[in-house]
């Protein structure tokens, strides 16, 4: 990211404050999509995770700029899921987890004393890697459960509805049913329902845990076209099996890999760099699928 | 390679008929399965031999009193000093709504409190104290009925007493909550009460289970749109467990139909039909046959019989009811 659009961001922050904490509901009702401030984007510094004695991620320094899409890739066990549940305070879920390090979201921690983890999950939303729409609500309770469970008021409902609807790839195939049960759509379309559900309380940063693994090839690709609109308006961090799927989506890619330890870091570089010209052997053994 | 292929293209004969696929099961296999089918049937068989003493025992009550047999809440004998029936006349209807009533009361006062304890239990508990109570509920399920009978008397009487009148002091105008006169001791509200305590941990126990199996991925994607807890707990556990939860308190409602010697010590048995729970009369299906049993004529046993028998068809019919409801809540939108 170059300084002038970071700047500019810094000016945005001081206009509409996308940045406090608490004023996720105001700004709902402000933002237009495209327009919005994205902030100084995540940060994460010297994280590390424990499963009880289980140390599983080691030490990992990361940015996520604003606007950018980054995938992390590894074979499995290395932590990548871990790591993006610690982004968003995910990770403590589990009973018996425990995390060192600082989360930066806008420069500040979202793991500091007194911070609200349930405004954190507002602004840095997640994707799973099952679509799991709620199935006791129609597919237009669900794009709206955000803001009924996170008690947000928005003008006009059937406007957000639509719009994340549409930014999810997925209006025009529901449009006519939305009041239909969020479990009669396909794989594809439920997880496309769970990006449009994750996009209606508007985060400055979505993880996506594998979004595809459950899905075929044609719905994968719309997921991916997704993603790469998603990206003009928010900072996406999505964990992938995929590499195509990294090269295709992401901006930056980050290589994950745990011998026999902690998770760690081997490096993270621009997407066309990792696949091109990695600098590290053990990157370009994965890579090129010598081994994982 | 030594295999021959076929032809994918090659078409299948005409008169193509299905096999018959016939697995003959191993000796072993015979004698469990002849095992698991005699105590499987064998419950079936007792509760059919019940049911036709039952009604074999109570024919005769039940064909002279027809209808009113339910409808009438009177139930007198009197014999000759022979032991001949003179005249006699036996209802139902005053035990029956009495039945209904405390079960209801059981109901309504036991399905929060179950459900707020297994929420407890299941989302707000820690460890230790989850294993705790889990036993001490264990336990209350296994708790004889005399003693909550015995306690309820002498303990919850004074108090449920009080509670009473205060009901009735502030919402009697609401027909269920006057009282006829001032007399608030021994009233279906308090057996309401002490049923209450005796189906809890059944109601408590099946919601546990149940909530338990909320799927994590639901639970997890609430929290991660920001869900506070609570919130999480009413978009994705009770939504999931709702089914679960009526099955539950239909069991309840069930033992609580059925329940007799703790009833029997705090209820005030009267023969007439009393719709008002806080005052001191109601009635009771299994309470009536334990006091007329000890010092019934043989005719009058047979009253009980097919009093005994009415009780049996009326937890019968809130048992399917409770299948029918759970069906219908707990179907595919899960």
């Amino acid at each position: 990211m170059t300084d002038s659009t970071e700047s500019e961001n810094e000016k945005m922050d001081t206009t509409i404050k996308p940045s406090s904490l608490g004023d996720v509901a105001s700004s709902v009702t402000r933002r237009a999509p495209g327009t919005m401030a994205m902030g100084r984007g995540l940060e994460a510094r010297g994280i590390h995770a424990w499963f009880g004695k289980n140390h599983v991620l080691s030490d990992i320094t990361l940015d996520f700029a604003a606007g950018t899409v980054t995938a992390l890739i590894g074979p499995s066990g290395c932590g990548k899921s871990t790591f993006i549940r610690t982004m968003n305070r995910m990770h403590e879920f589990i009973p018996g987890t425990a995390m060192a390090g600082e989360v930066l979201l806008d420069g500040r921690d979202v793991y500091a004393q007194g911070v609200d983890v349930t405004k954190i999950r507002l602004q840095i939303g997640m994707v799973f890697q099952k679509p799991n729409p709620f199935p006791s609500m129609t597919i237009g309770q669900n794009v709206l459960s955000g803001l009924k469970l996170a008690q947000l008021k928005v003008a006009n409902k059937d406007d957000l509805m639509e719009e994340c609807l549409e930014r999810a790839g997925l209006w025009n195939e529901v449009k006519d049913r939305l009041n239909a049960h969020g479990g009669s759509l396909s794989g594809g379309q439920q997880q496309r329902l769970c990006i449009a559900r994750a996009l209606a309380v508007r985060p400055q940063v979505l993880l996506m845990d594998e979004p595809c693994s459950a899905l075929d090839p044609g719905s994968t690709l719309r997921i991916e076209e997704t993603i790469r609109h998603l990206s003009d308006s928010m900072t996406i961090i999505i964990v992938t099996h995929n590499m195509q799927q990294a090269a295709r989506v992401s901006d930056y890619t980050a290589f994950f890999l745990s011998d026999n330890g902690p998770g760690q870091m081997i490096e993270c570089a621009p997407t066309s760099e990792i696949f091109s010209r990695p600098r590290d052997k053990r990157t370009e053994n994965y890579v090129t699928g010598r081994f994982g | 390679m030594s295999q021959t292929f076929v032809e994918p293209s090659a078409p299948a004969p005409a008169d193509a008929v299905p096999r018959d696929l016939t697995t003959k099961p191993r000796f072993s296999d015979r004698v469990f399965r002849g095992v698991v089918t005699t105590g499987g049937l064998s419950s079936l068989a007792i509760l059919g031999l019940i049911t036709i003493f039952l009604g074999y025992r109570g024919f005769e009550v039940l064909r002279q009193e027809g209808f009113n047999f339910i409808t009438s809440s009177t139930w007198a004998i009197t014999t000759d000093d022979a032991g001949n029936v003179v005249e006699s006349h036996f209802g139902l209807a005053a035990m029956l709504v009495g039945t209904i009533l405390c079960s209801i009361i059981a109901v309504v006062i036991a399905v929060p409190i179950s459900v707020f304890t297994a929420l407890f239990l299941n989302f707000y508990a820690p460890v230790w104290l989850k294993k705790i109570l889990v036993s001490v509920i264990d336990m209350m399920a296994a708790f004889p009925s005399i003693l909550f009978g015995i306690w309820g008397f002498l303990v919850l009487m004074p108090s449920a007493e009080y509670w009473g009148k205060l009901l009735n002091h502030y919402l009697g105008f609401i027909p269920i909550f006057h009282v006829p006169a001032s007399y608030f001791t021994r009233s279906p509200f308090i057996a309401g009460i002490v049923l209450a305590i005796m189906i809890i941990p059944i109601i408590t126990s099946v919601s546990r289970e149940v909530f338990s199996q909320t799927p994590l991925d639901r639970i997890q994607a609430a929290y991660a749109l920001g869900a506070t807890r609570w919130g999480m707990i009413q978009a994705v556990v009770i939504p999931y467990g709702r089914g679960g939860v009526v099955g539950g308190a239909m069991l309840g409602l069930g033992r609580a139909m059925g329940e007799t010697v703790a009833v029997y010590t705090v209820l005030n048995i009267v023969y007439q039909v009393n719709w008002h729970v806080l005052f001191g009369a109601g009635g009771n299906i299994a309470s009536l046959i334990i006091l007329k049993f000890g010092d019934a004529s043989p005719y009058e046993i047979k009253a009980l019989m097919a009093a005994g028998l009415i009780l049996f068809l009326l937890t019968l019919m809130v048992n399917a009811g409770a299948d029918l409801i759970v069906k219908r809540f707990g179907g595919n939108k899960r």
